[in-house]
């Protein structure tokens, strides 16, 4: 337990609370990453996924795409991806958003089949055209599967740019790596513990919207 | 190709202590996660709250649980018994949602029947519930399986070393090979722990090969 301990007093040490390596721009730096990577796979995974969703095509291959992608291990993908590219911002966000991509792509499409065909149907029958069926109807209808595949790509990315402190990334992760390569055990402990609370208060912001989605309806 | 010869004894050592390091979590984890997935099926209330526990589990990021552990446990830094217990952790999280499903998808009156016709509360679990939850199960397993292989990678960061050595090794070397040849011997594990679920799914669920053939 003295490890913990040690962690804490590291933590709540106000030396390590400013300047470039303090908490504040290590979170900012953390979370920057995360939402690049989050914007960019959304914008090629949810038009893909509503696309899918919408016309029903190619859906065994989006199914097998998300399942391989899956079974891909974060460190080799990012590891390959330096090597490839060179150090740089690109490479780390490359293979993140590769990472990203699986949840939210069956956030879309798994969110537009669970709408009611008798439903969609109907809006057609009243008139509406294939665009707007798609942005009236089932978009709306599918936006919790889709705020939940949003969810658990960003906790995922969250998780993974800690280990992208590895190949050279700033953000959280460099408390652990850093820590590790000189054995500073508080420091890495104190790294964890504001990383973990990260993640539980993004999944917690995650829970209240789609709490409050699914009351309004 | 010739780097992956030269270094076969290498891989297989690697690959052996990769293997044991998924097995294990994942066995651990499908058994304790069993009765607390159908725990949580047949006690309502605190079942949801059971299920919401594991799923904040689950959003803990790996690599940071690897090195609260060792402090909390008191265990040496470099004891793989802290990468087990992660991936464990893991395991588990993931197993419970899975296993309560597993359960629910019993139908009441299959229960209902079997109470009816004198089975006790263990022989109706064991031989009437366990069973209809079996291939729920088996899928909720291999889906553990295959992440655990891919998440076990990491551990070379904190100094245990498995296949995942390849990526840190190749990283440092500057060598893609080694890396490429890690991420397919990591997928082919993966691969082969689905076939030992499936065909261990076979063995103890004969009825399901029946129905399938026909």
């Amino acid at each position: 337990m003295s490890g913990i301990s040690e962690g804490i007093s590291w933590l709540t040490d106000s030396a390590h609370w400013h300047g470039d390596d303090g908490f504040p721009h290590r979170i900012a730096q953390h979370l920057g990453y995360t939402s690049l990577t989050v914007v960019i796979a959304s914008a090629i995974a949810i038009p893909l996924g509503l696309w899918i969703g919408h016309t029903g095509r190619l859906r065994g291959l989006a199914i097998a795409l998300t399942g391989a992608l899956r079974a891909l291990p974060t460190l080799g993908l990012l590891t390959l991806v330096v090597i490839w590219r060179g150090i740089g911002l690109t490479p780390p966000i490359v293979a993140l958003v590769v990472l990203a991509i699986p949840p939210l792509l069956a956030g879309a499409y798994a969110g537009l089949e669970s709408v009611d065909r008798a439903t969609i149907d109907a809006a057609r029958a009243i008139g509406m055209n294939e665009w707007q069926v798609l942005g009236k109807v089932e978009v709306p209808l599918a936006l919790p599967l889709i705020i939940g595949g949003l969810r658990a790509a960003v906790l995922q990315v969250v998780a993974t740019a800690t280990v992208a402190a590895y190949i050279g990334l700033g953000g959280l992760g460099r408390y652990l790596i850093d820590g590790l390569a000189v054995r500073d055990y508080p420091q890495m402990v104190a790294g964890s513990i504001v990383i973990v609370v990260l993640a539980l208060v993004l999944d917690g912001i995650f829970a209240v919207v789609q709490r409050a989605l699914s009351i309004q309806r | 190709m010739t780097w992956f010869f030269d270094n076969l004894s290498y891989i297989r050592e690697l690959a052996w202590r990769h293997l044991w390091l998924s097995v294990i979590p994942v066995v651990l984890g499908f058994v304790i996660a069993l009765p607390i997935g159908y725990a949580a099926r047949r006690w309502r209330l605190g079942g949801k709250t059971l299920l919401s526990l594991a799923s904040v589990l689950y959003t803990i990021p790996s690599l940071a649980l690897l090195i609260i552990i060792p402090g909390l446990l008191g265990t040496s830094f470099l004891d793989p018994t802290n990468v087990l217990i992660v991936l464990t952790v893991y395991a588990v999280a993931l197993m419970v949602g899975t296993a309560a499903g597993a359960f629910g998808s019993v139908s009441e009156s299959v229960v209902d029947a079997a109470r009816a016709s004198g089975y006790s509360t263990w022989q109706r679990i064991v031989q009437v519930e366990l069973p209809l939850a079996g291939p729920v199960l088996l899928a909720g397993v291999r889906v553990v399986s295959v992440s655990t292989v891919s998440l076990a990678t990491i551990a070379p960061l904190i100094g245990v070393s498995n296949l995942g050595s390849l990526f840190t090794d190749g990283f440092q070397r500057y060598f893609a090979t080694e890396i490429i040849i890690g991420i397919l011997c990591v997928v082919v594990l993966a691969l082969l722990l689905d076939v030992l679920w499936v065909l261990i799914g076979r063995l103890t669920m004969p009825w399901l090969r029946v129905r399938g053939s026909r």
